[in-house]
């Protein structure tokens, strides 16, 4: 599993790095921002399915993977 | 104190003619978005001036992201009284939050690096300070009006160091929000006097930043930035001043009021907080989401139609973030509090370009107000239910909420 986030779609709501501490967390401007290189450890995924669905602009994309 | 208008007459038709100060409806608003949503997405009404009233997820989104036929050049719910002959400041908004593209961009880009999480920390331990003070100076009674002596007493407080002014001066910035938030509608010329006392307020502290330059304070911070090689116009940065006390005080004390609230009512939220630290990030976005505080408005900039509804140029737009966030479709049994609800994609904070920026903050304030009141005082509950008034309209929370607790707890 990969994670992105759509930086024109973001407002910086952060409900990705509250939900997803070890995946996302915030720029200067408070704009989220995806820490490390967007793999998801296994034992995240969860977390990264929270904050895709917690997000209110739609802007945390996750991209499943076979 | 009442935020309400005793004189108007009853609401039989809320899709047709609600009324956001009615008294009834600033106790508990909810039903009545309930009742409006089952019927149509938007509701209009004549009172007050005038204005629409979208209170579906869909419709509230949909008109925050539409940013170039709603403008947000006024955003207050009631609209302001002529300015007299030769007042001041006659353009002073809140930018960046009155402001639409091109000014909003840089007018936010301006502030926001003061609100990211890792600026924001710099706060809290002189927030958890302040809440021990002041359940300090009740716990041993055993009962507090947790509205005006805890909730009130905190944004304030925050809003004063971040902005380096002197937080003696509270109880008077309360005045002026209030005057100008919760009782404009009803007292016109006590609005404009309070604008008149801000803006002049204001004035002097820039002056004396300029003068004087800090290190760490916001108006230091904007009358030393640049933007595009020129300073940034003192009209600018009283606004933008004027912003933070309108947006970071009775929003915040608003939301830590209405979870004080509800807690008092919910030992079984009490327990789940103390025997569950990983359940607070998630409770704080649900007390935010059940509880939102904020309505903004938006102004038509053209005739246009939104789900049936002709909006014309000039008419004004409710956005009821509080009723967007009790939606059924897009929220689970939207009328409980699910401390541990996820898929949580509240806008209390709103949505699109104006979407809070001062959130993280007013979050930290919450959690911390909250946390330091469950470990001093673990359980109370309201004194009467029936006696916790409430502020409405732009901003509702409760203002006068006593409760009662062991005073053991000390």
């Amino acid at each position: 599993m990969r994670v992105r986030i759509d930086p024109v779609l973001c407002q910086g709501h952060q409900m990705c790095a509250i939900l997803a501490p070890e995946l996302f967390g915030a720029d200067d401007e408070g704009y989220g921002v995806v820490l490390g290189d967007g793999e998801v450890p296994p034992d995240h995924e969860v977390a990264a399915r929270k904050a895709w669905s917690s997000c209110p602009e739609g802007a945390v994309i996750v991209e499943e993977q076979s | 104190m009442t935020t309400t208008d005793p004189a108007a007459s009853p609401v039989t038709d809320p899709v047709a003619d609600y009324d956001i100060f009615a008294p009834d409806f600033v106790a508990d608003p909810y039903p009545t978005y309930a009742e409006i949503r089952d019927q149509c997405p938007v509701a209009h009404t004549d009172r007050h001036g005038g204005s629409w009233l979208p209170t579906t997820y869909e419709a509230v989104r949909d008109i925050a992201k539409d940013i170039d036929t709603f403008s947000s050049r006024d955003i207050l719910v009631f609209p302001r009284p002529a300015l007299p002959e030769g007042a001041s400041y006659a353009d002073v908004g809140a930018p960046p939050i009155s402001s639409d593209p091109p000014v909003h961009q840089w007018a936010r880009k301006l502030i926001l690096p003061f609100f990211a999480p890792g600026a924001v920390r710099r706060y809290e331990e002189g927030t958890r300070a302040l809440c021990h003070r002041l359940i300090d100076d009740f716990i041993d009674t055993g009962q507090a009006d947790v509205g005006t002596a805890y909730a009130q007493q905190i944004p304030v407080r925050v809003i004063a160091a971040l902005l380096g002014v002197d937080d003696t001066r509270s109880d008077e910035f309360v005045g002026w929000v209030r005057a100008l938030l919760e009782q404009g509608h009803l007292d016109p010329e006590g609005r404009l006097a309070a604008r008149e006392e801000l803006l002049r307020f204001f004035e002097g502290e820039i002056a004396d930043r300029r003068a004087h330059p800090r290190t760490d304070d916001l108006i230091t911070e904007l009358v030393t930035a640049e933007v595009g090689g020129e300073p940034v116009p003192d009209v600018h940065i009283i606004g933008t001043c004027n912003l933070m006390l309108i947006a970071g005080i009775d929003t915040t004390w608003s939301a830590i009021g209405s979870s004080l609230w509800h807690l008092a009512q919910h030992p079984e939220h009490r327990h789940q907080l103390r025997d569950d630290p990983e359940v607070w990030p998630f409770a704080i976005e649900e007390l935010l989401r059940a509880y939102a505080p904020v309505t903004m408005a938006r102004v038509v900039t053209e005739d246009t139609e939104y789900a049936g509804c002709p909006m014309g140029e000039g008419d004004k737009v409710l956005m009821a973030f509080p009723a967007a966030n009790r939606d059924p479709e897009v929220f689970e049994d939207p009328d409980t509090v699910k401390l541990d609800r996820e898929g949580n994609r509240h806008l209390a904070f709103g949505s699109g370009i104006h979407r809070c920026a001062g959130s993280n903050l007013a979050r930290l304030e919450l959690r911390v107000a909250t946390q330091v009141f469950l470990e001093r005082i673990p359980d109370f509950e309201l004194v009467d239910p029936d006696a916790v008034t409430w502020a409405g309209g732009q901003v509702r929370g409760p203002r006068v909420c006593e409760v009662r607790f062991d005073p053991r707890g000390a």
